[in-house]
């Protein structure tokens, strides 16, 4: 992908890509400092940080998400100081894959976890991740073939283009694993010697709830003020909001909060219409927004919000984060049979895209996205059509809703066209495809039927 | 400031009316942009701005601003600007005991209380030196945006009283101006949202509406914006005009055009 074989060398480049202010004014949005204006430069200039990307937009520093695709849908990347927000499917079968590639992209890359969750012990979360197609396991078997192959490969003298001999041998396999996003295979778990190397702090609310943290008075219920002040301390600890300056290796703290609103957690949002604790939630959600945006850190968070009675909880909580993707399985709806979607596993919404630093924001063209979990990966696709027979099953469709004659013939004719064009993409990736379909909105009134 | 929709309100910073209250308002869409127009116009109309910014940092504001030509920065230095910044006071407020009053104070509490440490400092911050020497024209308020603070707790009731003590303050007393920001729920059933956006249309002079299309994104239409002039100063004029425009929002301007001209579609 052009995106990732540029990255490498846009991390190496200069430029800090987070100005190094006074104590006070450390947040994340501050824009790439410039070459020429050489007067403000008080600060030492920043090395990089592994994982981490400016945007192409705005200079904004953008971590991975852990799957590319997505990625690319966000316009980059995830921003630094930012929460992104899952509403989770029925069933919550996919939103906790999203949840673990965040993670594992954080492993990875070296960066600091911190996970939170009210279900499942924050070990046990860590040891489901799933494993990277790390470059070194491609690389070893192609150090193998290359092995083999040496001795006759050097002997052969190139007759008319020597000079090329003297030119060094050029790698063809992956070059570096310190790339932006990478891939993991779902079906086998994270090596037991990453996980080790990482540094991550755990906080599971059964264990924290009994023991006494000194705990500030405040009008949120007694699990989110506990978390709050846990993220509060390993930011302060650890120096991610620049209070430390004699860390010079700057990293990135990954917050991940499983199931947050859930009634593990202490809220009653999901079983009463007008709890009590209402503005719990959104509360907790507006200072964790306000102790991001001061300091190196990303979060996701998976929210169950098919389970919030009160709609307009699920609309303040929708203003109050930054990206909000909505996963839609089709397990047990009617969209299971539906013959369009047979390839699918549900709907990925992209809900909400924040503007950072901008007056316009980066959002993708294509709205009608879904996704499928194949073995090993987790692919998002625009919807494409199949081809000609699928065209022909609309046409004496089940339902038999009328649909002008001539849309149709239109849409058929094209339909070659987009299933040659599709293949080639599907042809040419092994990971995750994003086509690209021109006509939008063929497949979203397909859809309508 | 966007020179368009200047025409379109038919103001330049030397000559804008004092003492109104512009209420803007988003549906389905980002109306943040008009936010950075009305705070980026005030500033080169030499005023005296007080930022109540509830939902982005300072440095988001400061580097639209300097697509739009302001700096906030030395606004701020030159004591043009005071800015609130509403994530960092929260964060400060939470984890740390204050010892005086705070404008968040509300978010330590319980119950729903009132705002009156946020309208204090309000006043405190607008209110004028008696230096002798008039440097800055009239003082202006703006906040960004109201319906985060039914989110933190407080009732649209408590809100409403503290937009009428600014307003009697600010637009009365001090012959300024107020320009503030509240979502439109639409269709999710807020309540709060409703009366609190339904208590602002009646008390403002002028109201600024985002709306998204009603047939969904288009990448060269970006929203349409509703303008309705209410209680014009010349009696004579027809009362409460209102105007439609669509928008397309670029770099660093946004361009208006009537309904259905885009220059996509042209």
């Amino acid at each position: 992908m052009a995106a990732a074989a540029t990255c490498g060398s846009v991390a190496a480049s200069t430029g800090s890509a987070v100005a190094t202010a006074s104590k006070n004014n450390v947040t994340s949005f501050q824009r790439r400092g410039r070459r020429a204006s050489g007067t403000n430069d008080s600060g030492p200039r920043l090395v990089s940080i592994t994982g981490t990307r400016p945007s192409v937009r705005n200079g904004q520093l953008l971590v991975s998400t852990g799957l590319p695709a997505l990625d690319q849908l966000l316009g980059g990347g995830l921003a630094v100081g930012t929460v992104l927000l899952i509403e989770e499917d029925k069933y919550n079968i996919y939103s906790p894959l999203l949840f673990k590639y965040f993670l594992a992209e954080g492993i990875v890359n070296g960066h600091t976890l911190l996970v939170a969750s009210a279900k499942e012990d924050p070990a046990n979360i860590l040891q489901e991740l799933p494993a990277p197609l790390l470059d070194d396991k491609c690389k070893k078997e192609f150090d193998e073939d290359v092995y083999n192959h040496k001795t006759p490969e050097s002997n052969i003298k190139m007759k008319i283009a020597w000079r090329y001999q003297l030119l060094p041998k050029m790698e063809i396999g992956p070059v570096s694993s310190s790339r932006f996003g990478h891939y993991y295979d779902a079906s086998k778990r994270m090596p037991q010697e990453l996980i080790e190397a990482s540094n991550w702090h755990g906080f599971f609310l059964p264990e924290k709830i009994s023991s006494t943290l000194k705990v500030e008075p405040c009008s949120l219920t007694p699990g989110y003020t506990k978390l709050l002040q846990f993220i509060q301390n390993i930011i302060y600890e650890e120096g991610f909001d620049g209070s430390n300056p004699q860390k010079k290796q700057r990293n990135i703290l990954r917050i991940g909060i499983q199931n947050l609103g859930s009634p593990l957690w202490g809220d009653d949002i999901c079983c009463a219409e007008n709890g009590g604790n209402s503005h719990s939630l959104t509360k907790f959600l507006y200072v964790l927004r306000g102790l991001l945006r001061t300091s190196l850190s990303a979060c996701i968070i998976t929210m169950p919000t098919h389970l919030i009675q009160n709609k307009a909880i699920i609309a303040r909580v929708t203003t109050l984060s930054d990206i909000v993707v909505g996963l839609e399985s089709f397990i047990g709806s009617e969209r299971e049979t539906n013959p369009l979607y047979k390839d699918y596993h549900g709907l990925i919404h992209i809900r909400q895209i924040p503007r950072l630093n901008n007056l316009i924001c980066d959002e993708s063209d294509v709205k009608d996205l879904a996704f499928k979990l194949k073995r090993k990966l987790f692919t998002i696709e625009a919807e494409v059509q199949k081809g000609v027979s699928t065209a022909t099953f609309l046409l004496d469709g089940p339902r038999k809703k009328l649909f002008p004659c001539l849309f149709q013939l239109l849409e058929v004719a094209c339909i070659p066209w987009l299933m040659a064009s599709s293949s080639v993409f599907k042809a040419s990736n092994i990971g995750e495809s994003l086509c690209y379909q021109l006509s939008g909105f063929f497949s979203a009134s397909l859809l309508h039927f | 400031m966007f020179v368009e929709l200047n025409n379109l309100l038919n103001t330049t910073p030397d000559r804008a009316e004092q003492g109104k209250l512009t209420l803007l308002c988003d549906a389905k869409t980002d109306g943040s942009f008009l936010v950075h127009h009305f705070l980026s116009f005030y500033l080169k109309a030499n005023c005296k701005v007080c930022f109540v910014a509830l939902i982005q940092s300072f440095s988001h504001y400061s580097i639209v601003g300097q697509k739009l030509g302001v700096s906030l920065t030395m606004a701020r230095e030159r004591g043009q600007l005071v800015f609130l910044e509403g994530l960092k006071s929260a964060v400060d407020v939470v984890f740390q005991a204050q010892k005086e009053p705070h404008p968040l104070q509300f978010l330590r509490e319980a119950n729903a209380g009132n705002l009156k440490p946020l309208f204090e400092f309000v006043r405190e911050a607008l209110k004028p030196i008696d230096s002798g020497e008039a440097r800055w024209t009239y003082p202006v308020l703006l906040v960004d945006d109201l319906s985060v603070l039914l989110s933190l707790g407080m009732g649209a009731v408590a809100v409403l009283d503290f937009i009428h003590y600014c307003r009697a303050t600010v637009c009365w007393e001090l012959k300024g101006n107020m320009v503030v920001l509240v979502h439109d729920s639409g269709d999710a059933e807020d309540e709060e949202n409703d009366i609190l956006l339904n208590g602002l249309s009646h008390q403002s002079h002028l109201i600024l509406r985002a709306e998204g299309l009603a047939t969904g994104f288009c990448r060269d239409v970006h929203g349409q914006l509703r303008i309705l002039w209410r209680r014009p100063s010349q009696p004579t004029v027809h009362r409460d005009q209102s105007f439609t425009y669509q928008y397309k929002i670029q770099d660093k301007s946004v361009s208006f055009f009537a309904k259905g001209m885009s220059p996509a579609v042209l």
